[in-house]
Parts: C-alpha cells; sequence; structure tokens
C-alpha cells in the first residue's frame, strides 16, 4: 500500500512540475493545482497510513491515525483554495486586459541583450 | 537617573526638534540643548560612585532565550566616553545653533544629531553585545544622515553613501566577530565576556573573531586601509565633523578596541593588526594632511593620523600604551574638536576654507586666530599644551618597541609621523592666520558673535589646563585606564609631567618639533612635488569597487531574474532536487522498520485511476476543458485515499473543496481560451520532462523511504491525543487541534483566506473600472448558447436541496467537536449550496437576493473568532484557551457547549465569506451588455401565463 500511495505522489509531481514548466497560465495554474494535491498527500503521509483507526476518541480504542498532520493539512487544502482563486484572477486580468496568457514577461525590443525567444502571441516554435 | 533614561532621553529627545520645527529656531535649540544636558546631568549623578570604584549597572531581561537582554553599565571608560559624548555635544549644539544658515532645516539636523548621541551612548553603556551592535548601526545611520545633511550638494551625498558603506561593511563584519566572540564564552554579556580572556584566546576562532572584529573597528575609526571616507565625510556641516568626526563617532572603534582590550590583545595577531595599521595610519595620515589646501581636509587626515597614534597604542599591549591612550583621546577630543569649529568659523565668515586663499586673519579676527592657534599648537605637541605631554607617552612607548628586531624602526616611524604633525599644524597657523592682510577674501572675514566662538574658547580651557598641569588628569586617566586593563595588566605607576628630564622621547619631539618648521619653510616646493607626484586616489578607486560590484551583481541578476518565470520555476525546482539528492546520497539512513501494509483490489483500481488520469492530463493538457475533468478525478481519488487512511476529515474538506475549485476554473475558463497553443520545441518538452521525472522520482523515493520508516524521534501527537478530550473537551482530535492547540494558526489562516478573497473582489474591481469593462460587456458569444440558460429541472432541484444542504452544514458544524466534521467543511458544505443557486437561477437573480454582503461575512467570522479568544482573558487565561461544560435543558439530553464552538463559527462564517466573495468576484465579470436580471428564477415557467416572452 505505502508504494502505492508513494508512487502516486511522485507522479502528480512529476506532471504537476511539467505542467509549471509550460508557457501559459492555464496549464500553470493546474500544474500548481496537482503541485498542490502532491504536498498535501505528502505531508498527509509523513504521519504513517493507518486504515480504520481515524483520530477520534473513542472509549477503549488505543490506536489512532496521527491527528498532527491531519490538521495541518485540512488547512492547506483551504487555503490552496484561495491561493487559486488569486492566481487564476490574476491570470484572467492580464488574458482581459492584455489579450496575452504568457506566463514570462516578453522582452522588450530595444534591449536585444536580453531578447527571449518568446514570441508575443504564441507562435508555435 | 537610571542608566535606561540616559541612553533613552536623547531618542526620545530627537522627536522634539523635528515636531518643534515650526515654532522657531531658538525653541528647536533650546529643546536640544536641554535634553542633552539632562543627559549629562544624569550621567554626572553617578560620577561620584563610579570614581569611588563602584559600576552602575541596569539590567533588564529582554529576549533571556536569544541571550538578547537590555543590560547597561557605566564604568569608568564608559564615564569618559558618555562625558564625551554629551560634553562636546553640549558645545557643538551651542556652536549649530549660529552655524546653521535660516536656509538650513533646523529641526531635522538636531534630531539626526540627537539620534546620532543617543545610538553613542548606547553603544558606550551596553554591557549586551547584541544591543551594542545595534546601537553601532544606528551610528552608521544616523551619520549617513548627518553627513548628507546638505541634500542639494553632490559631494554630500557621495561622501555620506561612501561612509555608510564603508562603516557598514564593517558592521557587518563586527556582529560576525562579535556573535563567534560571545559563542566561544556562552553569553552575549559584555561583562562576562570580558572575564574569559583564556577561554577566548586559546579558541581556534579566536583569529576569526580577531580579525571581523577588527575589521569593524578599523572601518568606524578610518584606520588604514579604511581611512579614505573620513575625508570624503567632511562635506557635512562643521559641527557635524567637529562632534562625529573628531570626538565621538570615530572613537567608537578605539573604545570597542579598548573594551575589548582585556580578552583581545596580547596576542601576536593582536600587535602586528592593531600597532601596525595604527603606525601605517599615524604616518600617512599626517604626510597627506600637510599637503591639503582645504582646511578641513587638513584637519581629517590629521584626524586619521590621530586616531592611527591611539590605534599604535592600544596595538601594543602594555599597561603605559593604554593609560597613554586613554589620555590622548581626551587630549584630541579637545584640541580637535576646538579645531573644526575654527575652521568651521573662518568657512563662515571669510566664505572659504582653502588655504591658498586665506592668510593675515590674524589682524581681522583675532578671538579665532587666538583659540586655532592655542589648538593647532596642542596639536602640533608643543609643550605646556595638552597634546604634548600625551605625544610625549606615545613616542616614549614607541622608543620601547621593537619590530624586525631593529630597534631603531618605530621610534624612527613614530618621529616621523610626528615631524609631519608639527608641520601641518603650524601649516594651519601660519597658512590661516599669519602672513599679510589680503583684499581678496570672498566675503569680509571678522569675528564671529560670543556664540560661536564660545564653545571652541571652553574646549582650550582643559588644552591650556592639562597642557600645564597634567597632573590634575592623572587620578582619573588612572582610573579609566583600570578600566581598560581590567587586572590583565598593572595601571603603570607614572605620573603625568611636563617635565621628565631628558628622555629618547623628549629629543624625537625636539626633533619632531624642529622638522616641522623646517618642512614648512620648505613647503611651496614640497607641495609641487608633491602635486605633481601620481598617486592612487581613494574615491576613483572605490568607485571603481562599487561599480564592478554592481555589475557583477546585475549580471548575476540579469541572468535568473530574467522575467521569464518558467525559467525562476526550473532554477528553483532544480536546486531543491539536487539538494534533496545530495542529502539522500551523502546522508545515512536505517533499515525499513515497518512492514508494507496489504494492497486490496479497491486500492489498486483507484491508484490505477488517479495514475491514468494524471498521465492523461499531462498528454492532453492543450485541451482546457478535458484538463479539468480529469482534475475533478484526480481530487475525487485524492478525498477516498483521505477516507481510505483514517482522515474523514480530510476527505469531506477535498472533496468539497474540489467542487468549489472546479466550478472557480470553469469560471475562469469562460473568459480563456480553451486550448493552449502548441509552442514548446521537442527539446524544451524533453528537458521539463527530465526536470518533471526527477522531481517525481525524488518526492516518490522520499516519501516511500519515510513511510517505510518509524519516526526518528518522538511525536508530538501523542501529546495532541492525550490532551483532546481531557483539555479542548471533543472527541475529534483533528479539529479540537484546529480550533484549540493551534488555534491561533487556525485564527491566522482563515485571516489569509478573508484577505485573498478580498484581494480577488478589489482585482475584479479594478478590471471592472478599466478600459476591460467595455470590451466584456461589448463580448459576442462564442458558442452557441443553450435555449434554456436557467433551466426548470436545474431550479427546482437546487431549491428543494438548499434547505437541506444547509440543514447538513449545520449537523456538520454542530458534530464537528466530537465527530468528523467542522467549521471549515460546514463553511464549504453551505457555500456549494448557495452556489448552486447562482448557477442554476443567474447570477442577477441570486445576486439580488442575497441580503449580507459577503464581506462582511468574512469580517464577521474573524470578529467572532477573534472575540472568543479575547473572551479568554476574562477568565485570566492566555488569547484562545477555550473552556468547555456539560449542560441539560429538559426534555433534551445532557449536550456539551465549548467556548471552540464559538471560534469554529467564526471559521465557519469565515470560509462562507471568502468562498462566495471569490466565486461572486469572477462571476461579475461575465455580464453582457443587454443581460437584465430577471424576475424569475427559471426562463420558462409553465406556471406564468407568458413566460416565452421573458425567456
Amino acid at each position: 500500500m505505502e508504494l502505492l500511495v508513494a508512487s502516486a505522489i511522485g507522479v502528480m509531481t512529476a506532471a504537476g512540475i511539467y505542467l509549471v514548466l509550460r508557457l501559459r497560465t492555464f496549464p500553470v495554474i493546474i500544474g500548481i493545482s496537482l503541485l498542490t494535491y502532491a504536498v498535501n498527500v505528502f505531508l498527509f503521509a509523513a504521519g504513517r497510513l493507518t486504515t480504520d483507526a481515524p483520530a477520534v476518541l473513542r472509549d477503549g480504542v488505543e490506536t489512532y491515525a496521527d491527528p498532527l498532520p491531519q490538521a495541518l493539512v485540512l488547512t492547506a487544502i483551504v487555503i490552496s483554495f484561495g491561493m487559486t482563486a488569486v492566481v487564476v484572477i490574476i491570470a484572467l486580468g492580464s488574458w482581459l486586459s492584455c489579450d496575452d496568457d504568457l506566463i514570462d514577461t516578453p522582452r522588450s525590443e530595444s534591449d536585444p541583450e536580453v531578447a527571449d525567444v518568446v514570441p508575443r502571441g504564441g507562435v508555435s516554435r | 537617573m537610571s542608566l535606561f533614561l540616559i541612553v533613552a532621553l536623547p531618542f526620545l529627545g530627537a522627536l522634539l526638534p523635528g515636531l518643534m520645527n515650526q515654532a522657531g529656531r531658538q525653541t528647536c535649540f533650546m529643546a536640544t540643548f536641554t535634553v542633552t544636558l539632562l543627559a549629562a546631568l544624569g550621567v554626572a549623578t553617578h560620577i561620584p560612585a563610579i570614581l569611588s570604584g563602584d559600576v552602575v549597572t541596569a539590567r533588564l531581561d529582554w529576549l533571556p532565550s536569544l541571550g538578547m537582554n537590555v543590560n547597561l553599565f557605566l564604568d569608568p571608560l564608559g564615564l569618559l566616553f558618555v562625558g564625551l559624548i554629551l560634553g562636546i555635544g553640549l558645545l557643538i549644539i551651542a556652536y549649530a545653533r549660529l552655524y546653521l544658515s535660516r536656509d538650513d532645516n533646523m529641526g531635522e539636523f538636531f534630531s539626526y544629531l540627537l539620534l546620532f548621541q543617543g545610538a553613542m551612548v548606547g553603544i558606550v553603556l551596553s554591557d549586551n553585545i547584541l544591543m551594542m551592535l545595534v546601537f553601532w548601526e544606528l551610528t552608521s545611520l544616523s551619520s549617513f544622515l548627518l553627513i548628507g545633511f546638505w541634500k542639494h550638494l553632490p559631494e554630500g551625498r557621495q561622501g555620506a553613501r561612501m561612509a555608510l558603506t564603508v562603516t557598514g561593511m564593517g558592521g557587518l563584519a563586527l556582529i560576525g566577530g562579535m556573535l563567534i566572540l560571545g559563542n566561544i564564552v556562552g553569553s552575549y554579556d559584555l561583562t562576562v565576556i570580558l572575564e574569559n580572556r583564556d577561554v577566548i584566546q586559546q579558541s581556534p576562532l579566536y583569529v576569526p573573531a580577531l580579525l571581523l572584529i577588527l575589521l569593524g573597528c578599523f572601518t568606524k575609526s578610518a584606520q588604514f586601509p579604511f581611512h579614505f571616507w573620513l575625508p570624503h565625510a567632511m562635506a557635512a556641516p562643521t559641527p557635524v565633523s567637529a562632534y562625529l568626526h573628531s570626538a565621538t563617532m570615530v572613537k567608537a572603534g578605539l573604545f570597542l578596541m579598548a573594551r575589548l582590550w582585556p580578552v583581545l590583545s596580547g596576542s601576536e595577531w593582536w600587535f602586528w593588526l592593531v600597532a601596525g595599521a595604527g603606525l601605517v595610519t599615524m604616518v600617512l595620515g599626517a604626510i597627506i594632511a600637510l599637503f591639503k589646501d582645504d582646511l578641513k581636509a587638513l584637519l581629517a587626515f590629521s584626524t586619521v593620523s590621530h586616531l592611527g597614534l591611539i590605534t599604535f597604542l592600544l596595538g601594543t599591549g602594555s599597561g603605559f600604551a593604554a593609560m597613554a591612550a586613554v589620555f590622548h583621546i581626551i587630549n584630541h577630543a579637545c584640541f580637535k574638536a576646538a579645531l573644526f569649529m575654527t575652521a568651521g568659523i573662518v568657512d563662515h565668515e571669510a566664505h572659504t576654507r582653502d588655504m591658498t586663499r586665506l592668510g593675515g586673519l590674524r589682524r581681522l579676527m583675532p578671538v579665532t586666530f587666538a583659540i586655532g592657534t592655542l589648538a593647532a599648537l596642542a596639536m602640533a605637541g608643543i609643550p605646556l599644551f595638552n597634546g604634548f605631554v600625551s605625544k610625549e607617552m606615545m613616542l616614549e612607548e614607541a622608543a620601547h618597541t621593537v619590530i624586525f628586531e631593529l630597534p631603531w624602526l618605530v621610534p624612527a616611524i613614530a618621529t616621523l609621523g610626528a615631524l609631519f604633525s608639527a608641520a601641518y599644524s603650524f601649516r594651519f597657523i601660519v597658512h590661516t592666520f599669519l602672513g599679510p592682510v589680503r583684499d581678496d577674501y570672498p566675503a569680509k572675514p571678522h569675528d564671529p558673535p560670543a556664540g560661536m566662538w564660545l564653545p571652541p574658547a571652553l574646549l582650550i580651557v582643559p588644552v591650556m589646563a592639562l597642557g600645564v598641569a597634567p597632573f590634575l588628569a592623572e587620578p582619573f586617566v588612572k582610573t579609566v585606564t583600570g578600566a581598560v586593563l581590567r587586572g590583565t595588566a598593572e595601571v603603570p605607576d607614572y605620573h603625568l609631567a611636563v617635565w621628565h628630564g631628558v628622555t629618547p622621547a623628549l629629543m624625537m619631539s625636539v626633533v619632531a618639533v624642529l622638522g616641522g618648521a623646517l618642512l614648512l619653510a620648505l613647503f611651496p616646493p614640497l607641495a609641487r612635488g608633491w602635486n605633481a607626484a601620481p598617486r592612487p586616489e581613494a574615491k576613483s578607486i572605490f568607485d571603481g569597487v562599487i561599480g564592478g560590484a554592481v555589475s557583477l551583481a546585475r549580471t548575476i541578476t540579469g541572468g535568473l531574474h530574467d522575467g521569464s518565470f518558467t525559467r525562476y520555476a526550473a532554477i528553483m525546482i532544480v536546486t531543491v532536487v539536487a539538494a534533496g539528492a545530495h542529502a539522500w546520497f551523502s546522508g545515512a539512513i536505517g533499515l525499513p522498520t515497518r512492514a508494507m501494509m496489504p494492497m486490496n483490489i479497491n486500492a489498486v483500481l483507484s491508484w490505477g485511476l488517479l495514475i491514468v488520469a494524471t498521465a492523461t492530463l499531462v498528454v492532453v493538457h492543450r485541451n482546457r476543458l478535458i484538463t479539468l475533468i480529469l482534475m475533478g478525478i484526480v481530487g475525487v481519488v485524492v478525498s477516498l485515499g483521505f477516507n481510505h487512511f483514517s482522515a474523514p476529515d480530510l476527505a469531506l474538506t477535498q472533496i468539497s473543496v474540489e467542487v468549489v475549485t472546479i466550478i472557480l476554473l470553469l469560471l475562469a475558463l469562460n473568459f480563456l481560451p480553451n486550448r493552449t497553443p502548441k509552442e514548446s520545441s521537442s527539446g524544451r518538452k524533453i528537458r521539463d520532462a527530465a526536470i518533471a521525472v526527477a522531481g517525481g522520482i525524488g518526492s516518490g523515493a522520499l516519501i516511500y523511504a519515510m513511510l517505510m520508516r518509524d519516526f526518528v524521534a518522538p511525536s508530538i501527537s501523542d501529546y495532541h491525543l492525550e490532551n483532546s478530550y481531557k483539555g479542548g473537551g471533543g472527541d475529534n482530535v483533528v479539529n479540537v487541534i484546529l480550533v484549540d492547540f493551534r488555534g491561533f494558526d487556525t485564527f491566522g489562516e482563515i485571516i489569509v483566506l478573508g484577505i485573498a478573497a478580498l484581494v480577488i473582489y478589489a482585482l475584479t474591481e479594478t478590471l471592472l473600472s478599466g478600459p476591460v469593462r467595455a470590451r466584456l460587456l461589448k463580448r459576442g458569444y462564442e458558442e452557441r448558447r443553450a435555449g434554456d440558460a436557467h433551466p426548470l429541472m436545474m431550479v427546482v432541484l437546487t431549491r428543494v436541496m438548499l434547505p437541506v444542504v444547509l440543514m447538513v452544514g449545520v449537523y456538520i458544524f454542530l458534530r464537528g467537536h466530537n465527530e468528523p466534521g467542522g467549521g471549515f467543511i460546514a463553511g464549504l458544505v453551505v457555500a456549494i449550496g448557495v452556489v448552486m443557486q447562482y448557477m442554476a437561477s443567474g447570477f442577477a437573480w441570486a445576486d439580488a437576493r442575497q441580503r449580507y454582503p459577503y464581506h462582511a461575512i468574512i469580517g464577521a467570522g474573524v470578529l467572532v473568532a477573534g472575540v472568543t479568544g479575547i473572551g479568554a482573558w476574562f477568565f485570566g487565561h492566555p488569547f484562545l484557551t477555550s473552556s468547555f461544560g456539560y449542560f441539560r435543558i429538559p426534555p433534551m439530553e445532557e449536550f456539551e457547549l465549548a467556548t471552540a464552538m464559538g471560534f469554529d463559527l467564526g471559521v465557519f462564517l469565515a470560509v462562507v465569506g471568502a468562498v462566495m466573495l471569490s466565486l461572486e468576484s469572477f462571476s461579475r465579470l461575465s455580464r453582457r451588455q443587454g443581460d437584465r436580471p430577471s424576475e424569475h428564477p427559471m426562463d420558462i415557467d409553465p406556471s406564468r401565463e407568458n413566460s416565452e416572452e421573458d425567456a
């Protein structure tokens, strides 16, 4: 079971990183969300895995899941919603006001020394 | 007066002149003078105790865990310096009153001056080295303000920057050195450090600490090779030069060397570095000073030279030299401050301080001439002036110092320094005051009003008194020397006197004075030679170094920080992975200690679903709608996983957040393009994939290694499990942690969430008030529209469900303390219920029926949580301490009430408000021109007569 969780975290991390390295806002946001899943599950799993032992006290029960990572991850999940929403509105603002959803700052043409290869408008390259 | 008050007075007083600026110059001056006088009187009350051998202390624990305490102490060495700072401060303040012109902002000037004064007093009274470092930095900052006081002069600004750069750099080094020193001893208390000479000198860290501390002292006291900033700081108004650059700030480095003398001195390193730098600085400063035409530049280099002299004395490491250093500190402060003020008067009255344009002022400014001449003769080391006595002592010490096994070398160098010192002192007198009266002065020179010449004249009193009768100062000098030595060496049995018989020092003095006079006689050809000779210009070297540093920083910043987010992300990920790999391969990890849990078919199937969904997501990520659906699948599997691994609270939270997140992204996709264009080259894709795979393997391997092993240290979770019921009154430990154990964290988190929602609202408002608004309103429909935007089935269903959802929310909220649930989840559930109304019946219809603004709900939530927390204060408990009790109201069963529930209510409200405000803001963007709020929840309603027309 541990192998499944670990591999799932690895796959979500890899997919998240790959999407974060894309050039448009939307895939980057999706990538960040995937990374959020991975990180949350990672933190949660740091309390080690337990089945059928939720941290709700019962008479006569001695074994409980580790409650601390759960509490930390719970708030992390809610905060990550707030963070995603802020990033999305920033991306939306940039698209609506500049017609541009590129993630990188386009280089100014007057400064050829630092000119990058990212053209405006997203021509294939 | 308490030492706390003495240190605090100048800082508090610094507010007065700034505030009283409107009240006039005299008021500003009186406020500043009174504050300084009060502090000086406060010090004076301690003088009898200190002279009788006591040490006055004031202690206050501030951050004992960091070793940072407000400990002050006043011993004879501190008394000497605080006396100089406040005593000369009073004279300078009186002098500055008349020196500053009507154009200068006097309130600002005196505020800075008091700030500086407070910082200096803080340095010399601190018993805690961390405190001392803070004050040390404050002197650098306040002197920056003072040097650059004439903001309109480029020299002033450049000089201030240079001084700040050099002394600030030294300050950083000093912090390092002092922290090392504190770590060696195990205490940051100066008095403790000073008693651990052996521990410090035998420590392997002694040399690094010494180097760093000396770097701090040398930069502050303008010792070679850091002497160059002091002359450039002369662009400051003359009162500043007289105060900072003769009597106080530049002596801070000397003070620290004297203070740490008992523990640092006596080693080879100390001798070579301190005595060597001092000797070089003394001679170099003296030579350059002779050839400066500007009166203040001459005095600046002469100060450099005299500071070198004192440094040399501190460096040789004998008790006699320390005594000479103490005496020369007093003497130099007196005559140099007087000389600076004289130079200021000349500048003020003749409108130039260039000696090539001066001369003959003896007849025009007789009072100034008398003061300047007496002070300059003291500087030259002429008998019956105070400078003579301490210079004799220096020469005496030099005569007994041998380096390179050449007994004549140090005496010769010292004599050379003294010779040039005499020469420039004579030049100061001759080229300014003597000679014929000229008729081409820029202004008509005359003696200033008494208020301006009295301060320097008062300084001439000790100059003459200690010159004629040095034994007057002997008891005090010996007490201070005792405080410097602190028992590590005997206070020498030496009597301060003018005549010690024909000693080698006297011979050297005679040579120096006669040689100085001869040098002045030969001055014109010498100056021509000096000006023709090439020599390194400190400012251009400094500018070059700064320019190099700036372009290096630009190159690095430009390379790393070029506006490409993708590059930052890649750099960060690669760095994290590399650091993790380094730790993994260089560290040791034990064998697995936990057995693997058995898999079951459901788990494998869910895992397969997640892997397939994630992989598909990456492949088809250009189709944004499908991406969202796949994201939903991933989120659901993650929720199932939480549920499977005994985290029902997390599962509930994850699934409800998933819903609102997907709704949010769908709303966003309403505006963004539906597809991502192809633009990455295949090389780039391979590179990114490599980084991604490395990161994935790293995180997967790390968590797998963790999962197969037990905790390396005992976990604190057991504490929470044990005390959840006893202390928090709840069975659901996760909820009790959120609302009780770590309630303060949660409080912060709901505030962050609220702020995030407000940011979204504000950004939406900004977008809607700009040109985007018109574009949004005029936007056409890209896709074919549904015939029925608000279908009857959906409206009816969501309306029926709303009370059910609300009921579920309340239920989850109420049971949260003892069963899975709580404010976070309840808030999300209720928000989903309300969002459904928006989706079904349209934004305008739902919005018109929304009675409370969501900002207010967020605010109410934070307020409720905060008030609940504050409630604990009234029962004498810390913030957010919860209490609970069990009640019975017939006919109900016994139930529990906990204050934590009030806090959870705050969480609930904040979450509802934040989620709704975010989603509402997004929806507001989607309004188009021609949209009008419908009166009805659904477009087609068979029960309405003319429902078709409404559609």
